[in-house]
């Protein structure tokens, strides 16, 4: 154990009381980050010959990971927490004289205890869900064994106490994000859908690591803590990079976190089987980009009206027109959607713009908000989508209609989902959508506040929508659809309860007894975050929030509710130009493969062209020149010239030898013939010179 | 003493020797003509030892020698000659080229 560093802030944020270390739980905290990885490995090695094909390893870690993170939720509840741990891994370099080390770790803090809960809750209710969800199915054990490999890179994610280590859980979470929506991969377009969410991330995600590299090189470190103080002491180094980095990890988030125009990855995830949907493409993994921008929020805070692009529009500003843009447009996009699943992914790009928008406004209490009770509804809302896909086998809407009698568990608890996410009250998503209003309020974006008031129009217009055309009217698919097994539907009134009763959490200026609010839980940090809480609730804007959300459901039912088993219901309400549109998802994907395809198709011809007659020309021009020089060296001087001389003395001494073969005739008369005539000869010259 | 008379009979044999060496065709006949030389040079040893008048008689002692190696290369010779005429059904020296190139 090298360099463990421990810090209680001096400071309390918000007046509340002063950060505890959290003890026992918080050292071993980094527990949680590894036991899914032992899961995995577990059921890579042992799941195909166990009785749920490795699922128990799964549920197994998830279970004890949950206990770890609600022991260390109430904790935080009781008194704030603040712990890291650093484990010095390799020195990467020195840089303007500054040690640049890589370290692994976990941070234990307000924020990363409510992401801990949020991953663990969820998680461990797919898991449960995804028993009876994927009974059956092809590659059970390697679909388990991926999900643990998520559930791993989650907490990695969310538990990192640096930027490095933020950036291994990230890419972790994209690659199980890609083996998961590519889980049937026979079908063609599953594999596409895969390798789409891939590619767009992975291009995001060049946004993430030049901003964390530019981040680090700056601070010579990449803890967050040290951002953090940096950033609250206004130090001159961050601040001169902050605005570069704040925008460059934005968009590192926008990739993950779906925001227009990076968005296109996320309807297109839903190939993946529907648990993964709740799990990572609802819950969890998306809203990493919201937990980015949370946990480096202290650098945004500090580019408050300073730097300014685009001439009066400053970086924070360009984040809130992406968020506001996101909630509004996408959440039209699931109006028009058949595939139900489809729809709650419109909405969750939706309801991360409204995060994102609340965070960039400079909510940090209210984008976490609603990222908190967001995670349970929509979860519900795609755990009962996938309870009423598994009973009639298909994602049309146009295939259901009057499940309301058949799957009543499924029903109810979809409804709650749904008025949760309309913001009816008292529900959770009622609360958590008036926290970014009066946010947005307060901070002076007042026209972003008006859009996020008629997003939640369009949000209880859809969900209404959703819920007439698959459990009201009559049933138009094949087959008579069952409730679920019990394994299903146990999550779902698991999730249900949570929808309902979170919102209670964070009622301005209500305290659960000594326990708090939301607000001091997600505040426990090592330095203040400094975002405005109301004293009180503004029941101004939540009448219109309110009010949005009820003519929504009105509107939505005079559509579709009254004759909602005839399929010219829905083309009845088609505006001429707005519903093609939409259909076509405003050309999003034809844009993308626009530029795809001028990359693709001209650009790469002109490339192609240019490669061809100008960079091979030069080459094989070069070649050529060379070619013939070796060979007028080769034949001339090599073959020619060395070769000859000793082809020359070899072929010299063969015919010498065969030509003086000859004397050797093996008769001893002949040599004795040369003996004597040489010994003639000898005497002849004694005579002669004699 | 005159030794010329000596010298004359011993260059006699030994012409006879090497013209027996060279023609004939009969291995026996060559090994008897190879003697010839042989003793050809015994009578010079002997011939020179006497004209000299050396106390040490090393002529005579040499040519003891000589007699001896001739009858060792006799042996050894006809032993070869033996072998070849049982491999060879032959005496006749042309038949012998084992050693061609």
């Amino acid at each position: 154990m090298k360099s463990v560093f421990v810090l209680a802030a001096e400071e309390a944020p918000h007046g509340a009381v002063e950060l505890a270390s959290g003890g026992v739980l918080a050292q071993w905290a980094g527990l949680m980050l590894v036991l899914p990885f032992a899961a995995f490995l577990l059921i890579i090695w042992r799941g195909k010959h166990m009785k749920y094909k490795g699922a128990e390893f799964a549920i197994g870690a998830m279970a004890v990971n949950l206990v770890m993170a609600t022991a260390l939720f109430i904790s935080n509840m009781v008194e704030g927490i603040f712990h890291e741990e650093h484990f010095e891994i390799a020195k990467i370099g020195l840089w303007e004289g500054k040690n640049l080390i890589f370290e692994l770790g976990w941070v234990v803090d307000g924020l990363s205890i409510m992401m801990y809960f949020v991953v663990s809750f969820v998680g461990l209710l797919v898991f449960l869900y995804a028993v009876g969800y994927m009974h059956g199915d092809v590659r059970v054990t390697w679909f388990f064994a991926s999900l643990c490999l998520f559930a791993g890179s989650m907490l990695v994610l969310v538990g990192s106490a640096n930027l490095v280590q933020l950036i291994i859980g990230w890419e972790g979470v994209g690659v199980a994000s890609y083996l998961l929506i590519g889980h049937y991969w026979e079908q063609k377009e599953n594999s596409s859908a895969a390798i789409k969410a891939f590619l767009v991330n992975k291009v995001a995600d060049v946004g993430l690591v030049l901003g964390a590299i530019y981040v680090g090189l700056s601070l010579g470190d990449f803890r967050f803590s040290t951002l953090e103080r940096a950033a609250v002491e206004g130090d001159a180094v961050l601040a001169g990079v902050a605005a570069a980095a704040g925008l460059l990890l934005f968009f590192g988030a926008m990739g993950k976190s779906a925001q227009f125009p990076l968005h296109i990855w996320l309807p297109d995830a839903m190939a993946g089987p529907t648990p993964v949907s709740a799990l990572m493409h609802a819950a969890t993994m998306v809203t990493a980009g919201i937990y980015l921008m949370a946990r480096t929020f202290p650098l945004y805070q500090n580019l408050a009206g300073d730097i300014e692009i685009l001439g009066s529009l400053d970086v924070r500003g360009l984040m809130v027109i992406v968020g506001a843009i996101t909630l509004f447009g996408m959440g039209l996009l699931a109006l028009v959607a058949d595939d139900i699943k489809k729809v709650l992914a419109y909405s969750t790009v939706s309801q991360l713009g409204y995060m994102m928008t609340a965070v960039a406004a400079g909510g940090y209490t209210a984008g976490l908000f609603h990222l908190f009770t967001h995670a349970f509804f929509k979860a519900l809302l795609f755990l009962g989508a996938g309870s009423v896909i598994h009973a009639v086998h298909s994602n049309n809407m146009s295939d259901m209609g009057g499940l309301r009698k058949d799957m009543p568990t499924t029903f109810w608890t979809f409804s709650i989902g749904s008025l949760a996410l309309a913001g009816i009250i008292p529900l959770a998503g009622f609360w958590s959508k008036d926290e970014i209003l009066a946010t947005l309020d307060y901070e002076g974006y007042q026209a972003v506040m008006w859009i996020a008031v008629a997003g939640a129009f369009v949000t209880a217009f859809y969900m209404t929508r959703a819920v007439a055309l698959t459990f009201f009217g009559t049933y138009k698919g094949h087959g008579q659809p069952h409730e679920s097994p019990s394994i299903m539907t146990t999550p779902l009134i698991a999730l249900a309860v949570p929808s309902v009763i979170v919102g209670f959490f964070n009622v301005p200026g209500v305290k659960l007894g000594g326990l708090g609010n939301f607000t001091e839980w997600v505040g426990a940090r090592s330095v203040p975050m400094g975002d405005h809480h109301a004293e009180a609730i503004d029941w101004r804007l939540a009448a219109f929030g309110l009010a949005a959300g009820l003519g929504g459901i009105i509107v939505g039912w005079l559509i579709f509710g009254r004759d909602a088993e005839t399929q010219a219901a829905r083309d009845k309400v088609e505006v001429p130009v707005l519903y093609p549109l939409l259909r076509q998802k405003y050309y999003m994907d034809h844009a993308a493969l626009g530029v795809t395809g001028f990359i693709k198709g001209p650009t790469a011809r002109a490339v192609n062209w240019i490669n061809t007659y100008v960079i091979d020309g030069v080459v094989n021009g070069v070649g050529a020149v060379v070619k013939a020089l070796g060979g007028l060296v080769y034949n001339g001087l090599d073959q020619r010239g060395v070769d000859g001389i000793f082809n020359g003395i070899a072929a010299g001494s063969d015919s010498a030898g065969r030509a003086l073969s000859r004397l050797q005739t093996g008769r001893v008369q002949n040599y004795a013939t040369g003996f004597v005539v040489g010994a003639l000869v000898l005497v002849l010259i004694v005579v002669v010179a004699a | 003493m005159m030794v010329n008379q000596f010298l004359l009979i011993a260059a006699l044999l030994f012409s006879l020797g090497v013209y027996g060496l060279l023609v004939r065709r009969n291995v026996v006949m060559v090994l008897l003509a190879v003697e010839l030389m042989l003793n050809a040079v015994n009578i010079n040893l002997v011939a020179f030892e006497a004209a000299l008048r050396s106390s040490m008689a090393v002529g005579q002692i040499f040519s003891l020698f000589v007699i001896t190696v001739a009858a060792a290369e006799v042996g050894i010779g006809l032993a070869i000659v033996l072998l070849i005429f049982r491999n060879r059904q032959s005496a006749n020296v042309d038949d012998f080229d084992l050693m061609k190139y």
